[in-house]
């Protein structure tokens, strides 16, 4: 798996005096690994086994298990639309997050090298969002982007937006609140890698008269690679199966719903568990196949 | 951190990243050389843009609002000076932070141990043990929420206080091992041994050696696990019940309007958490410094 896009260099096992242990290493693990399959692997199971139930025909709100298939292929027809858009709204916000971040983190890594504290300074702003509340930060652009807000107003004035027109309830709105939500997930692995760039290979570039731009597109970004994928995935995957910003109380509408929106309606109001559990192993399925297949095209083998 | 479980792994590998060798520093101007103010502009502005919604929401803690605290309409401390007279809020905070300090403290017991396993031991299963640290954190959110409220619902188990703790403990677990991992791979193992050739015994050599040098990993270990659980969202929302988090409460009052005291307990929360990672990085600039002479 794509593990080391995630974690960073491999700690291999040798380098630091691993000993074969028997019972201690057993010891050591045994509850943490007891904890991760009775709290998220039985979970998943359970997950598979409810999407799989049909509602009981005796007592409402009961559902048994019958191995009803169809399940799937109802969830997929009714909401094609939004597994759809989710998907696409999480590669759009994916790019503009990289676009709007691999600048930021070249400056942070490459150019502000020499004077550390700046640096650190730097990246404290930039993971600032991370300290205050997500769902207070998603209302904030809300009230800023709402239509009494300084936004509307200003893009009314320039007739770019006409008087009907709002951007809250928009699908523009919840791009832009997925998009800069995670900006901090895409920066920090682009300055880790970025950070660690040898500018000797760049200078390298230069002196076999390669410009700026191709120096960039054959050197620079081949050797980001590593921090680009896992930023990419960092963004895409929480962006696909959020469901607060396209949310109506944040910063989505009718027209903008996302498979986490439908997930959470159906499992916790219309109490469809069986719906809901389909989509949800529907929505882990697409996302584990994207990424083994990004990971393995994005030739970063050596990350699987 | 709703959401934002994956980055909590970012911010762990910066914290494991601070002990590798810094990078060659460069001698000369790089980048395009017609940009030479296009950069750093742009990058003023891109700060200033990813602070935005952080400064609207401290400015309108001390806004002077009364049902809605949408418009402007005048400064006043009355919010900061009477958190708890919004109801609710107080109660989900506090519930927010036993949630935070239960769920880490198992998550990091947990998570170091099986950190130590992985760097210290070789053992079978060790790619399928790697693959099921992985998964939560490539698995979203709502997966994970729905699977859990799923699982509690066919067991029987009513949703609460307890099931949000386990939910928590278990989403902070990888990112705990991750972390800590960092800090046990960057161990001299010459110390222990040096511990063991004086005699010390196995526990000895742990507690009095191990232990004090691993710590601030687990430190950094935890604090980032507290500030997972303390603003996750999804996964709490499923498995809450009638229990309100400090976000599941803004959650539900988005509805009707957010009291200016959550704004409050945000910003607090921020400066708090600011604070704390400036004297971090401060002091590490410091004790960088000294070895440097």
């Amino acid at each position: 798996m794509a593990l080391t896009a995630f974690t960073g260099p491999v700690v291999s096992a040798d380098a630091s005096g691993a000993r074969r242990g028997g019972r201690i290493a057993l010891l050591l693990l045994l509850p943490g690994i007891a904890y991760l399959l009775l709290f998220f692997l039985a979970p998943l199971v359970s997950l598979v086994i409810t999407s799989l139930q049909t509602p009981s025909e005796t007592v409402f709100g009961q559902y048994d298990f019958t191995f009803n298939w169809q399940n799937y292929g109802e969830v997929i027809g009714t909401y094609s639309e939004q597994i759809l858009r989710s998907f696409l709204y999480a590669l759009l916000a994916t790019v503009f997050a990289l676009l709007f971040s691999y600048p930021l983190a070249y400056f942070i890594g490459v150019v502000m090298r020499r004077w550390p504290l700046v640096q650190s300074l730097l990246l404290i702003l930039v993971v600032a969002p991370f300290f205050i509340s997500f769902l207070l930060r998603t209302l904030a652009w809300k009230q800023i982007l709402s239509d009494e807000g300084p936004v509307v107003s200003t893009l009314k004035a320039l007739a770019l937006l006409g008087p009907q027109d709002h951007i809250t309830g928009t699908p523009i709105a919840v791009v832009f609140g997925l998009t800069y939500n995670f900006i901090p997930f895409m920066c920090l692995p682009l300055y880790t890698t970025l950070e660690r760039l040898d500018m000797r290979l760049i200078e390298a570039g230069r002196d076999l008269y390669a410009g700026p731009a191709t120096t960039f597109r054959t050197v620079t970004l081949p050797l980001s690679m590593p921090g680009i994928v896992s930023g990419t995935l960092l963004t895409f995957i929480p962006a696909a199966g959020d469901y607060v910003n396209a949310s109506s109380q944040f910063l989505g509408g009718t027209s903008s719903t996302m498979i986490g929106n439908v997930i959470q309606s159906n499992f916790l109001v219309q109490l469809n568990y069986p719906a809901a559990a389909a989509l949800s192993i529907l929505l882990m399925a697409i996302i584990l196949v994207l990424v083994g297949v990004y990971v393995r095209r994005s030739g970063t083998e050596d990350l699987l | 951190m709703s959401g934002n479980t994956q980055a909590g792994l970012v911010l762990g590998q910066e914290i494991g990243a601070e002990e590798l060798a810094p990078a060659p520093v460069r001698r000369r101007a790089y980048g395009f050389s017609a940009g030479k103010w296009l950069l750093p502009v742009y990058c003023t502005l891109a700060l200033a843009f990813l602070l935005v919604p952080i400064v609207y929401t401290i400015v309108f803690s001390f806004n002077d609002s009364v049902k809605t605290n949408i418009a402007w309409r005048g400064f006043t401390l009355d919010n900061w000076l009477n958190v708890c007279s919004e109801p609710g809020v107080c109660e989900a905070f506090g519930n927010s932070l036993l949630i935070g300090v239960t769920s880490t403290t198992i998550a990091t017991v947990l998570g170091t141990m099986i950190a130590l396993a992985l760097v210290r031991y070789r053992f079978r299963f060790r790619a399928a043990t790697n693959l099921l640290l992985f998964l939560p954190m490539a698995t979203p959110e709502v997966v994970i929420g729905a699977g859990l409220a799923a699982q509690f619902l066919s067991a029987g188990i009513a949703k609460g206080l307890g099931t949000i703790i386990v939910a928590h403990a278990m989403f902070c677990l990888s990112f705990v091992v991750v972390t800590v991992k960092a800090r046990v791979a960057s161990l001299d193992p010459a110390l222990e041994d040096a511990g063991r050739d004086l005699y010390g015994s196995s526990s000895q050599v742990f507690w009095r050696i191990t232990f004090p040098l691993l710590l601030p990993g687990i430190l950094a270990a935890a604090l980032l696990s507290f500030s997972l659980s303390f603003d996750d969202f999804i996964i709490t929302y499923f498995n809450s019940g009638s229990v309100n988090t400090f976000p599941t409460f803004i959650y539900t009052a988005a509805t009707r309007g957010i009291p200016a005291e959550a704004n409050v307990i945000a910003s607090a929360v921020f400066l708090l958490a600011i604070a704390i990672v400036l004297i971090g990085q401060l002091s590490a600039q410091a004790r960088r410094k000294r070895l440097a002479r």
